[in-house]
């Protein structure tokens, strides 16, 4: 391991959730723009630690919910009002408050699917590899233990003064992760 | 017996934890998986199994017969062209709105209480929503032709009559299917990643790798999964009051007496949440018992459960006796026939022993003591089950086989095909459930584990965490 380019970062493990908020508040800091913790339950201020933007997700499923309830009118006024109109009585051929339930219903389906599908592409997945899973002990990132790994893509990495730092916010273990 | 420790709790605490004490993420995440992945199975596991794979047999002969056949094997004719097919589907509908209930509507009020149960609720939601809606494509008679309701441009230039509630029903329980599928499988994509890191078998770890999508839990991956959460939440909410309002559509949009009824969208979802409830009690307290979770599912939750099923029966009451006051008030004759046919024409012994279900059973749960007995409440929860099945029956036959000309009145009752294939539909449900407790988590572990989090943090913790921010 004589280049930094094989390996990951250095990834420093908690035992507890407030460690791991206060410890990336003060990686962030320190100056570290490429890192990231990793948590088994979403931590309360982690976003904040982490100092990242707001999603832009709920856009999305306002767009996605939009374009739902559009298109589930359309769906309705094209076969009654063009394709087919049927009279009946007198009545309008776009008789709109019948209508509504299915506009409604497509609505919500719009909306639901960008929300799901929204998030899971945002989030990079499905994703086959990552590098942090080299780690045996990441495995209980999902049930247990919070990370936080401070890649060598970060300007600032350094291998002795990165280890040293992570030592410093009271990591229990300090280990290098391979690319 | 198993209510014996949490008794005590009871008694010597103002409310019950939610978390028995003694656990920590480590002991909580072990429980949970360890059912799925190296526990053995009890044996009443294999019991329910192996008797809903029964009845789903029994269902597979009822349908291939009906197939075969045509629906002139069930016991529908001219005045009662709706029977068990509608009432199975207004019944089965109506259950899996509480996992709904739980999932969407309690996480937006912030009730703590629904973790441990909505994972389970959620799954029964999806199972009753598949049962529910094999009996309209049964109903159709020829199945093989149901997606003439999907409307897309066909060579025969047909489209569904939007303007029925029928079809806004199509729309209404496929979005409610497919948005609880979603729902259900964002909440399970951190657990399934829990399973994969668990299991010890290769086989296991791939499956549950593939479906964990490469979760793996980052900062930036729980931002977007917690507000895709809520915002699924805010979107489930207003949904699944509309799927039942528009299950109701179907019955007060006609002009049939017994029918034709504002009250209809109300009455429904309160009568939905109330039969979801008792059954998730239904399968909670065996299941608890059976796995030993209950320190997770403590009495605190069976309780809570038990005020909801409270307090939704009274509004269903209040809906019987609506009913019976604007038949009265109506001074429509017609209406007034058909509620004095109700209560006394030939169907009133299931009339009554539907207000003896829905209205007289459930006062027991005013006591705390009915309310924190386990066994008690099993009881109460299957009355409630057969109640509800019995106001559909009410609702949909009473209704239609008196109406307007008395030249065209008959008489309904279901056929052992009927029969057949309601208790096949219940097969199918308790199949889909015991395999959903043997391969899937039951309880939400990362929910869970920010339970405990949030439960467990000192008053020193949060000072540090506001001094710090």
């Amino acid at each position: 391991m004589d280049s930094s380019s094989a390996i990951h970062g250095y990834v420093a493990e908690f035992e507890k959730a407030e460690q791991l908020v206060a410890a990336t508040r003060r990686t962030r800091l320190a100056g570290y723009r490429v890192f990231d913790a990793y948590s088994p339950f979403p931590v309360h201020g982690l976003d904040e630690a982490m100092g990242h933007p707001r999603t832009i997700l709920p856009w999305l499923v306002f767009l996605g919910g939009l374009a739902g309830g559009v298109g589930g009118y359309l769906l309705q006024y094209y076969p009654h009002v063009i394709d087919y109109p049927l009279n009946v009585g007198g009545r309008p051929l776009n008789s709109w408050p019948s209508f509504i339930p299915v506009t409604f219903e497509m609505t919500i389906l719009g909306a639901a699917l960008v929300a799901v599908f929204g998030m899971i592409i945002l989030n990079g997945l499905p994703q086959h590899y990552h590098p942090i899973f080299n780690l045996e002990r990441f495995e209980r990132a999902s049930q247990d233990r919070f990370f936080l790994c401070i890649e060598t893509k970060d300007p600032k990495f350094n291998k002795t003064e990165t280890r040293e730092f992570l030592l410093e916010l009271g990591a229990s273990e300090v280990s290098e992760c391979e690319e | 017996m198993v209510v014996g420790k949490s008794e005590s709790f009871t008694a010597t605490l103002q409310e019950a934890p939610l978390i028995e004490p003694g656990h920590s993420y480590a002991s909580m995440t072990e429980k949970i998986s360890d059912i799925v992945l190296t526990k053995p199975h009890p044996r009443s596991w294999a019991i329910v199994f192996l008797t809903g794979l029964s009845l789903l047999m029994l269902m597979l002969y009822a349908v291939l017969y009906l197939f075969i056949r045509g629906i002139g094997i069930w016991g529908i004719n001219v005045p009662v062209g709706w029977g068990f097919a509608i009432i199975n589907l207004v019944w089965w509908i109506g259950i899996g709105h509480a996992g709904t209930l739980i999932s969407a509507i309690l996480l937006l009020l912030h009730q703590d209480w629904r973790t441990s149960i909505n994972r389970f609720a959620e799954a029964m939601t999806l199972f009753a929503v598949a049962c529910a809606g094999l009996f309209p494509i049964l109903h159709t008679g020829r199945p093989w032709l149901v997606y003439y309701l999907i409307p897309y441009p066909d060579t025969l230039g047909l489209w569904p009559q939007f303007r029925s509630p029928l079809v806004w029903d199509v729309f209404a329980i496929s979005t409610y299917a497919s948005v609880s599928l979603l729902f259900w499988y964002v909440g399970l994509l951190p657990d399934l990643a829990t399973m994969r890191d668990r299991a010890k078998n290769r086989f296991a770890r791939v499956i549950y790798g593939l479906f964990a999508l490469g979760w793996r839990g980052s900062a930036r991956h729980w931002h977007r999964h917690q507000v895709a959460s809520l915002l699924l939440a805010g979107l489930a909410t207003p949904l699944v009051v509309s799927v039942h309002t528009v299950v109701s559509w179907d019955f007060a949009m006609s002009i049939i007496p017994g029918w034709h009824a504002t009250i209809f969208p109300p009455y429904f979802v309160a009568g939905a949440i109330y039969a979801g409830f008792a059954m998730v009690m239904t399968l909670v307290i065996p299941i608890r018992h059976w796995y030993g979770l209950q320190d997770f599912i403590t009495i605190r939750h069976i309780e809570n459960m038990a005020k909801i099923t409270l307090a939704t029966g009274l509004i269903v009451c209040y809906g019987y006796l609506m009913e019976a006051f604007m038949a009265w008030y109506s001074a429509n004759p017609y209406e007034q026939f058909m509620m004095h046919n109700r209560q006394f024409g030939p169907y009133a012994p299931v009339y009554w022993t539907l207000i003896f279900c829905n209205g007289v059973v459930i006062q027991a749960l005013w006591f705390k003591k009915v309310r924190t007995n386990v066994k008690i409440l099993f009881g109460i929860s299957l009355i409630v089950g057969v109640g509800m099945w019995l106001e559909r029956y009410i609702i949909v036959v009473t209704s239609l086989h008196r109406d307007f000309l008395p030249s065209s009145w008959g008489m309904y009752a279901g056929t052992f095909w009927d029969y057949a294939t309601f208790l096949g539909s219940i097969g199918l449900f308790l199949t889909l459930l015991m395999l959903f407790v043997r391969f899937v988590p039951m309880i939400s572990g990362f929910e869970l584990r920010e339970l405990w989090w949030k439960l467990n943090r000192s008053a020193k913790d949060e000072a540090s965490d506001k001094a710090a921010a």
